[in-house]
C-alpha cells in the first residue's frame, strides 16, 4: 500500500471535514431546549430530582445553625441499635476516592482533625485509610480489602464515581458492617446513612439564578465546566441549562477547561476578542481568578461572576468589587461521616438520607467569611467547617 | 535532472515545510471566521498563551533530537509553579531568589535524567516517567495535595505584562521576547559545534562515539536545557495564569506533539528546531481554531488525533520517498543536510 | 553460527532478565513482609493476598498486550482509551441480559481489534512512529467516548460480574484467567512463526525483513493483540463496575504498562524479553501497592516511591547487560526463544539486543 502525497492531503482535508461535520450535530443538538436531547444530556437531567433539590434550599435544616455538619433537611430516622458496640476504641475504616483537589484536600484535613478529637475521647481506636487516586478499580480493591480484613467496625466510603462503584458498596453492606457513604452517592440504599449537601442541581441553579436576576435579556454568558462524566458535575450543568433555556440570556457556549488556570484564560481571552461576554458560569470555582484576569488583560469590564467559595476567588471578589455569588458544595460535610460513625456505634438514631444545607455566599456574607479565613490559603474552601475544632488554624494553614 | 544542492534545498523545505503550511493554513482560517483575531491585540495575547509551549518544545527538540524522549517536564513545570508559590507566598522581594532557585531545580532534574539515561543505561522513557511521577508525588506531598501560597506581581510579569505604549501593536509582551531570546539562541546552539554534535549522536550514537563524541555528555546537556527551558516555561505559566492545582498537567504530550508535528524524527537525528517552534505554534494555534469553528469541546481530542497522524504520516511519506531518490543520485548521510537549514 | 540456549547454559549461564524479575520480587515479597510484619500486620493474610491478585489481573491484561508491540519495537498509548470503549461496548451491548454475554464480549473485542488494526496500519503503512501514531488514535477515541458517553452507561448481567469477584481460594477468577492468558501469550511468543517474528522484527526490522519476515503484517498482528489484550481489560473493569465507564482513561494505564512490560526485563527497543518477565513485572508493582496499602503511605509518597524503584529495577537489569555484553554477540537472547529453522528467529539471534 502505498499512498501518494495527494491521496494523503485529502485524507486529512476528508478527516478535518468529517470531525467538522460530526461536530455540527451535538452542537445544534445542545441549542435545542432542554428535553429531547442526545444520551449525554437526557441521562443527567431528572426533573424530580431537581424539583427536590430546589425546594430543598428553601427548607430549614433540623438541628443548630452552629453545626451546619450536623443539621439535616427533612430527615427520616433510621434506629441504628443493631450496630451498637460496647466501650468505644472502634475502628473506623475510610475508603476515600482521593485527595486529587483543593476541596478533597480541605475536607480531608476537616476528617483527620475531627478524628483525631475523638481518638482523644476513646470513641475512635484506629482510624484507617485508603486513598485510591481516582481509581474506580483500585477503590473497589479497596473497599474488598476493608471487608476481608473483617476487623472493621464501619465503612465509610467516599465513592470516585457513581454507578461503578455500587457493586463495592453493595458488597461491603452485605459483610454486615455499618456502611456510610457521603459526597457523591451510589446506586443503592443499603447505606445506613448516606450523607451530602443538597445536591448539584442546587448547585448549578444557585449560579444560574443569580445571573438571570442580575444580567439584563439579551446578556451572553459563558460556561466553564471541568470534565464531562462526572455526575455531581453534570447535575449543575444540567440545572443551569434548564433554567438558562428558561431566561432570555444567550448562552455563548460551554468550554471544558479541567479546572487549569491557563487553559480557562485562554478561552475566556477568545471568547472576549469575538465579542462581549457579560456574566461567567462555572460548575467548580477552580480557576476563577484566572477567568478574571482575562477580563482584566483584554481591558474589558468585568462580567457577572459565579465561582465557588474558594478563597483566592472570594478575596479576588472583595478586591474587585464585582456582582458575584459563591455556590457552595458544603465542605463540612467530611465532619459529618465520623461523627455519624460515632453515633452508629452508639446505637443512635441518624438519617438514612442525610442531607446537609447547601447555601451560597452572597455579598451579604462575603466579608463575614473572608474574615473567619483570613489566614487561610487561597485555595481553601470557606465553608470548611472545623473553626471549632483544637487543630485550628495550624492544621488547615500548613498543609 | 536534480542536482544535488537542489536536491538538499528542496529536502530542507519539504522536511520541514509541512508544519509552516498547516500554521498558515490554520491562521488563514482563523483570521477569515473572526478578522478580529488578526488584531495585534489579539495576537500578542495568543503569543501569551502559546509561548510556554514554545519555550517546552525547544527543550524537548534537543532530547528528541538526541534520540531520547523527556516526559517529565509537565510535572516538572506544575512543581515548579507550585514550589513558587509556596516559597513566595506574595513577597516581593523574594521573587529574584525563588526564580533563581527554581532555574537550579530543573537544572538537577534535567542533570539527574541525563545521568540516569546515559550513565545508567535507563531508557529515558523510563528515567523521565520516574522522575515524572517523584515530582508529581513529592510536590503533593510536600504541599499536602495542593497548592498553597501565591506568587507575586513581579514573578507573574513575565507571562502577563510587556512593554506598553508599543506603536501600533500597544503592548509587547515579555513573553515575546523571551520566546524570540530563547529561539535564536537556540539556532546558534543547533549551528555550534556541540550542535552538530547532538545532531549525529541522536542519528547513530555509536558512529559519534567512534567519531569522538562524548555521547553522555552531549546528551546530559540536553536533558539539562529541557529542565533549564521547563523552567522558564513554569515562570511564563505561572505569570500568565497564576497558580492552579493542576498547572502543567499533560504538558509533556502536548511538546512531544508540537516537536514531532514540526517533523522532527523520534528517535533522533533528525529536525530543525525552528519547525519545533512552530509545531508548538501550530498546536495552539489548532486549539484556537476549534474554539473558533465552536468546535464542542468533546469533539476536539478527536480532531487534534486525526491532524497529528494525517501531519506525521504526509512528512514520513514524503520523507520516505524522497530519501528513495536522493539515494539512488547522491548517498549522503541523511542528518547533515536536513539538520542545519 | 548457529547459537542455542543450551551453549548459554553450558557456559556457566547467567541468571536470565526473566530470573532476575523474579529474584526481585520474592525480595520485594520478602521486605515488604518483614516492614508490614513489624507493624503488627501481616502481609501474607488471606485478605491480602486477595487483594495483591485482584489489583494485578488488570494491570496484568494490558500489560501482556503491551510486550507483543513493545518486543515489535512499537508501543501502545491507546491501551487505556481501548479499555474504556470496551467495557462501554460490552455493558450497552449487554444491557443486563445473560442471554447477550457472548454476543457483548464479542462486540468488545471486536471493537478493541479494529482499534489495534489502526493502530497497526498506521504505524506501519503511514510510517507514523508508534508513539505518535497511538497517541493520535487514543486522543481520536477519547473525542468519541466524551461525545457520546458522558459518564457510566450501560448494565452488565448479573452472571457477568463473577469474571470479576469470583475466587477460588484466595486465587480471583480474573487472575486465574490472566495468568492463562500469560500462558497462551508466552506459548504463542515461542512456538509460532508469528510470535518467532516478533523478535525478530524487534531485533532488526531491515534485517527481518531480508530474512523474509512479512514484518509489516507482524507488527499489526502485535497491535491487534495488545488492543485485544486490552479489551479483555476492558470485560475486567465492566464486570467489577457493573457498568462502562469512559472516564478509566484517565487512570494511566498507559504508561503504567509500559513499565511494567520494562520492570518485566523486557528492551523497550524491542527483540528482547517476554511475557513471563512482564507477570513478574505486574506482580511487583501489585505487591508494592498493596503494602503500601497495608502501611496506609501516603498517596503521593507512593507516587514518589514507584518512580525511584521502576528507575532503580530498570537500572540494575541495565547495569547486568552492560557486564554481560560478550552474550549480547554470542546469540543469547532472554527468554531464549526456541529457535525454529528457517523461519526467521535467527535473525534475532543475530541482532538481537543492538543497541
Amino acid at each position: 500500500m502505498r499512498l501518494t502525497k495527494p491521496a494523503l492531503a485529502g485524507l486529512a482535508i476528508a478527516g478535518l471535514v468529517l470531525t467538522g461535520c460530526t461536530t455540527d450535530a451535538p452542537a445544534d443538538d445542545q441549542a435545542d431546549t432542554g428535553d429531547d436531547q442526545t444520551s449525554a444530556e437526557g441521562d443527567w437531567f431528572v426533573q424530580e430530582d431537581f424539583d427536590r433539590q430546589l425546594a430543598q434550599r428553601d427548607v430549614t435544616p433540623e438541628g443548630s445553625a452552629d453545626e451546619p455538619w450536623l443539621q439535616a433537611i427533612e430527615p427520616e430516622w433510621v434506629d441504628t441499635a443493631a450496630f451498637a458496640k460496647e466501650g468505644g476504641d472502634a475502628t473506623v475504616c475510610f475508603s476515600n476516592a482521593s485527595v486529587s483537589n483543593p476541596w478533597r484536600v480541605t475536607g480531608w484535613i476537616t476528617m483527620q482533625q475531627q478524628v483525631e478529637v475523638l481518638q482523644e475521647s476513646g470513641d475512635i481506636g484506629e482510624f484507617r485509610v485508603s486513598d485510591a487516586a481516582d481509581d474506580d478499580n483500585q477503590q473497589i480493591s479497596d473497599i474488598q480489602a476493608f471487608v476481608d480484613a473483617g476487623d472493621c467496625d464501619t465503612i465509610i466510603i467516599s465513592p470516585s464515581t457513581t454507578a461503578t462503584l455500587t457493586p463495592a458498596v453493595q458488597a461491603a453492606c452485605d459483610s454486615g458492617v455499618p456502611v456510610i457513604v457521603f459526597d457523591r452517592g451510589v446506586n443503592t440504599d443499603c447505606a445506613v446513612t448516606f450523607i451530602h449537601p443538597i445536591g448539584g442541581y442546587a448547585y448549578g441553579a444557585d449560579g444560574a439564578e443569580f445571573l438571570v436576576d442580575n444580567l439584563e435579556p439579551g446578556s451572553t454568558v459563558l460556561a466553564l465546566r471541568i470534565l464531562p462524566g462526572v455526575d455531581v458535575l453534570e447535575n449543575r450543568w444540567a440545572a443551569a441549562e434548564q433554567i438558562f433555556n428558561d431566561s432570555e440570556l444567550d448562552v455563548l457556549g460551554f468550554e471544558f477547561t479541567e479546572g487549569d488556570g491557563a487553559t480557562i484564560k485562554d478561552i475566556v481571552t477568545q471568547y472576549l476578542q469575538r465579542g462581549d461576554v457579560d456574566g461567567i458560569w462555572m460548575d467548580a470555582g477552580d480557576g476563577a481568578v484566572a477567568a478574571l484576569e482575562a477580563f482584566e488583560d483584554a481591558g474589558k469590564p468585568y462580567p457577572v461572576m459565579v465561582g465557588e467559595d474558594e478563597l483566592s476567588f472570594l478575596r479576588k471578589w472583595k478586591e474587585t468589587g464585582i456582582t458575584a455569588i459563591a455556590p457552595v458544595y458544603s465542605n463540612f460535610q467530611w465532619r459529618t461521616p465520623i461523627l455519624a460513625a460515632v453515633k452508629i456505634l452508639n446505637g443512635e438514631e441518624v438519617p438514612s438520607e442525610w442531607v446537609l444545607p447547601q447555601d451560597p455566599i452572597t455579598d451579604a456574607d462575603l466579608d463575614e467569611y473572608l474574615e473567619r479565613n483570613a489566614d487561610m490559603p487561597s485555595l481553601h474552601y470557606a465553608k470548611f467547617g472545623g473553626e471549632d475544632l483544637p487543630g485550628f488554624p495550624d492544621a488547615w494553614q500548613d498543609r | 535532472m536534480r542536482t544535488t544542492v537542489s536536491g538538499i534545498t528542496s529536502r530542507i523545505l519539504s522536511s520541514n515545510a509541512t508544519v509552516f503550511v498547516l500554521l498558515a493554513v490554520i491562521f488563514a482560517v482563523v483570521f477569515a471566521l473572526n478578522p478580529g483575531f488578526a488584531e495585534p491585540m489579539s495576537l500578542m495575547a495568543f503569543v501569551k498563551k502559546a509561548a510556554p509551549l514554545i519555550l517546552l518544545a525547544i527543550g524537548q527538540y534537543f532530547v528528541i533530537v538526541s534520540g531520547e524522549f523527556d516526559l517529565s517536564v509537565g510535572s516538572l513545570v506544575g512543581a515548579q509553579v507550585v514550589i513558587a508559590a509556596l516559597l513566595i507566598d506574595g513577597n516581593e522581594s523574594a521573587t529574584l531568589p525563588v526564580i533563581l532557585l527554581m532555574f537550579a531545580g530543573g537544572i538537577v532534574v534535567g542533570l539527574v535524567n541525563g545521568l540516569v539515561t546515559t550513565l545508567l543505561k535507563v531508557p529515558s522513557i523510563i528515567t523521565t516517567l520516574g522522575t515524572m511521577l517523584v515530582l508529581y508525588g513529592a510536590i503533593r506531598w510536600l504541599t499536602g495535595g495542593a497548592p498553597t501560597g501565591s506568587l507575586s506581581t513581579a514573578f507573574r510579569a513575565a507571562g502577563r505584562q510587556g512593554v506598553d505604549d508599543v506603536p501600533l501593536i500597544g503592548q509587547l509582551p515579555w513573553a515575546l521576547l523571551i520566546v524570540l531570546v530563547v529561539g535564536v539562541g537556540a539556532v546558534f546552539l543547533m549551528r555550534s559545534p556541540w550542535g552538530r554534535t547532538l545532531i549525529a549522536v541522536g542519528d547513530n550514537d555509536q558512529a559519534a562515539r567512534f567519531a569522538g563524541a562524548r555521547v553522555w555528555w552531549v546528551k546530559t546537556a540536553a536533558f539539562t536545557l529541557s529542565g533549564f527551558l521547563a523552567t522558564g516555561a513554569g515562570i511564563l505559566i505561572g505569570g500568565y495564569a497564576g497558580v492552579t492545582a493542576q498547572v502543567g498537567e499533560g504538558m509533556e504530550f502536548t511538546a512531544i506533539t508540537a516537536v514531532v508535528l514540526g517533523g522532527v524524527v523520534l528517535g533522533g537525528g533528525r529536525g530543525w528546531v525552528v519547525a519545533a517552534m512552530a509545531g508548538a505554534l501550530t498546536v495552539e494555534a489548532l486549539f484556537t481554531l476549534f474554539n473558533q469553528l465552536s468546535v464542542p469541546s468533546t469533539v476536539r481530542p478527536a480532531a487534534q488525533g486525526l491532524i497529528i497522524i494525517a501531519a506525521v504520516a504526509y512528512a514520513a511519506i514524503d520523507r520516505a520517498r524522497r530519501a528513495r531518490t536522493v539515494t539512488e543520485t547522491h548517498p549522503t548521510p541523511r542528518h547533515t543536510d536536513v539538520a542545519t537549514p | 553460527m548457529k547459537p542455542t540456549s543450551s551453549t548459554a547454559t553450558a557456559r556457566r549461564a547467567p541468571l536470565s532478565t526473566t530470573t532476575v524479575v523474579y529474584l526481585a520480587l520474592l525480595g520485594i515479597l520478602l521486605v515488604g513482609g518483614i516492614v508490614v510484619a513489624a507493624t503488627g500486620d501481616t502481609l501474607f493474610s488471606n485478605a491480602n493476598l486477595v487483594d495483591m491478585l485482584t489489583r494485578s489481573s488488570l494491570l496484568g491484561f494490558i500489560a501482556i498486550g503491551q510486550t507483543l508491540v513493545i518486543l515489535c519495537r512499537s508501543l501502545d498509548l491507546s491501551v487505556g482509551y481501548v479499555v474504556a470503549l470496551s467495557s462501554l461496548v460490552a455493558a450497552t451491548t449487554m444491557d443486563g441480559d445473560p442471554a447477550r454475554i457472548p454476543l457483548a464480549m464479542a462486540a468488545a473485542l471486536g471493537v478493541a481489534a479494529v482499534i489495534g488494526l489502526v493502530n497497526g496500519l498506521v504505524v506501519t503503512k503511514l510510517k507514523v512512529n508508534a508513539f505518535i501514531a497511538t497517541l493520535g488514535v487514543g486522543l481520536i477515541v477519547k473525542g468519541y467516548l466524551d461525545t457520546w458517553y458522558a459518564g457510566p452507561a450501560g448494565e452488565v448481567a448479573p452472571a457477568f460480574q463473577a469474571f470479576g469477584y469470583t475466587r477460588i481460594g484466595p486465587l480471583p477468577l480474573s487472575a486465574i484467567v490472566m495468568v492463562a492468558l500469560a500462558g497462551a501469550g508466552i506459548w504463542f511468543l515461542h512456538y509460532t512463526r508469528t510470535g518467532h517474528h516478533m523478535f525478530a522484527v524487534g531485533g532488526d526490522t531491515d534485517v527481518a525483513r531480508m530474512s523474509g519476515v512479512r514484518t509489516d503484517r507482524t507488527v499489526i498482528v502485535a497491535h491487534i493483540l495488545c488492543a485485544v489484550a486490552a479489551g479483555v481489560a476492558g470485560l475486567l473493569i465492566a464486570s467489577r463496575f457493573g457498568t462502562g465507564s469512559a472516564l478509566v482513561y484517565d487512570d494511566g494505564y498507559d504508561l503504567e504498562s509500559i513499565a511494567a512490560v520494562v520492570l518485566g526485563g523486557t528492551y523497550l527497543l524491542g527483540g528482547r524479553g517476554g511475557i513471563g518477565g512482564t507477570l513478574g513485572g505486574v506482580f511487583i508493582l501489585a505487591t508494592l501497592d498493596t503494602v503500601f496499602n497495608v502501611l496506609s503511605v501516603d498517596p503521593f509518597i507512593k507516587d514518589v516511591l514507584r518512580g525511584v524503584i521502576i528507575i532503580a529495577a530498570v537500572a540494575i537489569y541495565a547495569r547486568r547487560r552492560l557486564t554481560r555484553k560478550p552474550d549480547r554477540f554470542g546469540g543469547h537472547v532472554d527468554p531464549p526463544p526456541r529457535p525454529a529453522p528457517g523461519d526467521g528467529a535467527e535473525a534475532a539471534h543475530v541482532k538481537g539486543g543492538v543497541a
